[in-house]
């Protein structure tokens, strides 16, 4: 019994991990998406491609290894700067990496979702006499926000889970501390975990319905 | 004295020229009715008005100032081209409301927007809004929609809709308003309500430009009919002039399709 507790609290300490490996990711990477969603619609090649070809090279490997090239990359390649030591360097190139990972994912939402929305709005606000950013600010980024909920809310639900990968470079998540005990013969932690991801996700999945009713006064 | 002078404008999409050597002017308190088959350069005519193509040549000139002129670069800046264009006011096809706004905010909307730019906007903030706040509620009682102010535009029927583009363009007090076939996305039951709105802005002497497939609403609304085949005005006149004596040989053609479909 007082072993049981010990594992639940460690656990839980874990699970920390995960919960802010995912904040900071959904922090960075859903702006710096916005970004990359503008570069890739650019009307400049010079920008337009080599921002496409970097979305293709991330969403084209695995986030595992991009975790290890982030990690072992600068150390390999003799760089002068590279990760702080210990848990807290780890714990910062797996941030990284998730947020440039998710960035690339959000990106292309974002696009679909600005893409979707009829000329006609632009045209609206421009005869209107709205500047560029009023008309995108004040017309047309809530109607995306309205059309991307469902593909985003996807994804904020697949990055709980694959704050798991963060173990790859030895972040001590849930997974790998439950990972521990089972190595040892004991396996129910290592089952339990997956309670934590379904409370979770549980959890997101009542904010995104309610954030979707929110947005459910208008139609586009 | 002409408001507007539309000068020798022509306009390419690619290989194809949509307009060739457009030229007319329009009084203070005229109407015109530009009518036409599908792929005559109309809708791309007034979208040049609103500049939302720019014309290849040509200039155009309201109020005796030069607003567009395609030999002068300097002239065609976004932020020069955004103030001119509020010469003219354009009610779409599509309505092209804003969603996710009420009735009320689609129409003070933009005024709002730009009183930002106003030098006493900080100090007279409540005011301002206040007065375009009134002003919208006032456009809107002018074309029936005093009950609906609080709806939003999925709420509100076609027809509706389209009243509510109308106040949202008035609001902005244009000089010139555009219409590109304002009822051509409405059920037919639905369209008399929204030309009623325009003969009424008719009686109160609006300039008004009027691109429509509506022939009899045509005759009704305009001083002058511009017909326009294959990017070229083909002939211009009065009502009677066009409708009932066209001397064109292409004019005949066209409204005899027309009344043939249409009887």
């Amino acid at each position: 019994m007082n072993q049981a507790y010990v594992i639940i609290q460690r656990l839980s300490d874990s699970f920390l991990l995960n919960c802010r490996l995912f904040a900071l990711t959904l922090l960075f990477s859903l702006p710096l998406g916005l970004l990359i969603a503008f570069g890739s619609m650019s009307r400049f090649r010079l920008i337009r491609w080599p921002v496409r070809t970097f979305v293709w090279a991330i969403r084209g490997t695995p986030l595992m290894l991009q975790l290890i090239i982030i990690f072992f990359g600068p150390g390999l390649l003799n760089m002068k700067i590279g990760w702080p030591s210990g848990d807290s360097g780890r714990f910062v190139a797996a941030t990284v990496a998730f947020v440039i990972n998710y960035a690339c994912y959000f990106s292309e939402i974002y696009r679909g979702g600005i893409e979707s929305i009829p000329k006609g709005q632009y045209e609206a606000g421009q005869v209107l006499g709205m500047t560029k950013s009023q008309i995108f600010f004040k017309v047309i980024l809530l109607q995306v926000i309205k059309r991307i909920l469902p593909p985003v809310g996807n994804e904020v639900i697949t990055l709980v889970k694959d704050t798991a990968l963060a173990r790859i470079i030895a972040n001590k998540e849930i997974i790998m501390m439950a990972g521990e005990y089972s190595s040892k013969g004991l396996i129910w932690p290592l089952f339990a975990t997956g309670i934590y991801f379904l409370i979770f996700v549980g959890i997101l999945t009542v904010l995104l319905d309610w954030f979707e009713k929110k947005l459910g006064y208008f139609r586009t | 004295m002409a408001i507007l002078e539309v000068r020798n404008i022509e306009k390419c999409f690619g290989n194809v020229q949509v307009l060739k050597n457009i030229d007319f002017s329009l009084e203070k308190g005229e109407s015109i009715a530009i009518i036409g088959s599908s792929g005559s350069g109309k809708t791309t005519l007034l979208r040049c008005l609103n500049f939302l193509e720019r014309p290849d040549k040509g200039r155009i000139v309201v109020n005796n100032e030069v607003i567009f002129d395609a030999a002068d670069p300097n002239i065609q800046r976004e932020s020069e081209i955004r103030k001119k264009r509020l010469h003219f006011g354009l009610i779409f096809q599509n309505f092209n409301l804003f969603p996710q706004y009420t009735v009320l905010k689609n129409v003070t909307l933009a005024a709002e927007l730009l009183a930002r730019e106003r030098p006493d906007y900080k100090k007279n903030k409540k005011a301002i809004l206040k007065e375009i706040q009134e002003k919208g509620e006032a456009l809107l009682a002018q074309v029936g929609l005093s009950d609906k102010f609080d709806n939003y535009p999925h709420m509100i029927s076609g027809g509706q809709q389209q009243r509510v583009a109308i106040a949202r363009a008035l609001a902005l007090e244009p000089d010139i308003l555009c219409f590109d076939e304002p009822t051509s996305a409405l059920d037919p039951e639905l369209t008399g309500e929204v030309l009623k709105v325009i003969m009424k802005l008719k009686e109160r002497n609006t300039t008004m430009i009027v691109v429509t497939h509506e022939m009899d609403f045509a005759r009704d609304v305009a001083d002058r009919v511009i017909f326009m085949d294959d990017g070229v005005i083909v002939e211009q006149g009065t009502p009677q002039e066009v409708f009932d004596n066209p001397r064109e040989e292409r004019t005949r053609q066209f409204l005899s399709r027309y009344n043939k479909d249409y009887s």
